[in-house]
């Protein structure tokens, strides 16, 4: 991935050095450990962090909430009303734990690409989201194996009922390919991208605006707040297009999820 | 003036994308604006059509940089 990006250099005028997506191999933090890395911190960080909000405003939980349970409340309530019970009815008890991890986990990681000094979204190396990916496919299937055994569900999967049976011939072929490999790939690729989207989406106005605030004409330096003005407003619909991505991870596992449980597709 | 044309691809594929993601709301919209009690029933479908149809257009994007 990392030669072709030197290709788009189409806006930019001689010797902007537009961002690229080797901007997102960042060096190793200590040494030259490759294991050592910002995303990697980042997401560490983001365990401490959501452990450490989560205990302490459910550490002291009243009848009343104080300002501080009430906010813990809130994403906890958001998850299990609007995703949870909304998405898989009743027994949806059981994936609250999950959906909520994957929820807070993807969110703090997402808005780290906006927060100060740290400023880089650890989903935009495609790795995260993968392994996300990967554990929300052990559980849909997992879930529905458990409720309708393992052939009755492969059948279910493949023959859906309902159908002339010369359609199986293009259906069922679809089907297969939608829940083994499209639904994860879909899942980790939409996060991926849309974070590794923004980010760079930032690194053009902000390295664009650095840029031109160098330049020895005076017209471009006018220019230059400009640009930073634009990076300071992106950041904004960055930061809602990062809570609406975790919302649409969890959401979509959820579905897939009631998928599973259902008694028919 | 040099560069690739993938991204004048991207960009036109881009627009099947914007369309329909405009579709969505649209029809999100008009649909809470008649029943507004029917928010809350609307909202997942709403976004799961609006993830589906933007997952194209983020694949068009990843397409057009690894694609030489």
């Amino acid at each position: 991935m990392g030669e072709c990006v030197n290709s788009i250099q189409f806006a930019a005028g001689p010797g902007f050095q537009p961002p690229s997506t080797s901007d997102f191999n960042l060096p190793p933090a200590f040494g030259h450990s490759l294991y050592a890395t910002k995303p990697i911190f980042l997401v560490f960080l983001s365990v401490i962090l959501i452990s450490a909000f989560f205990i302490a405003s459910s550490r002291k939980a009243a009848v009343v909430p104080g300002k501080f349970q009430f906010a813990g409340e809130m994403i906890y309530g958001f998850v299990r009303n609007n995703i949870g019970e909304e998405i898989i009815g009743h027994d949806f008890m059981r994936f609250v734990p999950f959906l909520f991890t994957l929820f807070t986990f993807v969110i703090t990681n997402n808005v780290f690409g906006i927060v100060p000094f740290l400023q880089f979204p650890a989903m935009s190396h495609v790795s995260f989201p993968y392994v996300l990916a990967i554990f929300s496919f052990i559980v849909f299937h997992w879930v529905g194996i458990k409720k309708q055994g393992l052939g009755k569900y492969l059948k279910g999967i493949a023959f859906m009922p309902g159908v002339p049976k010369a359609v199986y011939v293009l259906l069922t072929p679809i089907e297969i390919a939608t829940f083994f490999l499209v639904r994860p790939l879909t899942l980790s690729l939409r996060l991926f991208a849309n974070m590794f989207a923004g980010h760079l989406l930032l690194l053009v106005f902000i390295t664009g605006g650095d840029y031109m605030l160098h330049d020895p004409h005076l017209f471009m330096k006018i220019l230059s707040p400009f640009s930073f003005a634009f990076g300071i407003g992106m950041s904004f619909f960055e930061f809602m297009v990062q809570c609406l991505q975790a919302y649409i991870i969890t959401l979509l596992t959820a579905l897939f999820i009631a998928g599973a449980l259902a008694d028919e597709h | 003036m040099h560069g690739t044309l993938n991204l004048v691809g991207y960009g036109l594929s881009a627009i099947g994308p914007a369309i329909a993601t405009g579709m969505i709301f649209a029809a999100y919209i008009s649909g809470v604006a008649r029943q507004p009690e029917a928010r809350s029933v609307l909202q997942p479908i709403a976004f799961l059509g609006f993830a589906l149809a933007e997952a194209l257009a983020l694949f068009g994007l990843v397409l057009a940089f690894v694609l030489k």
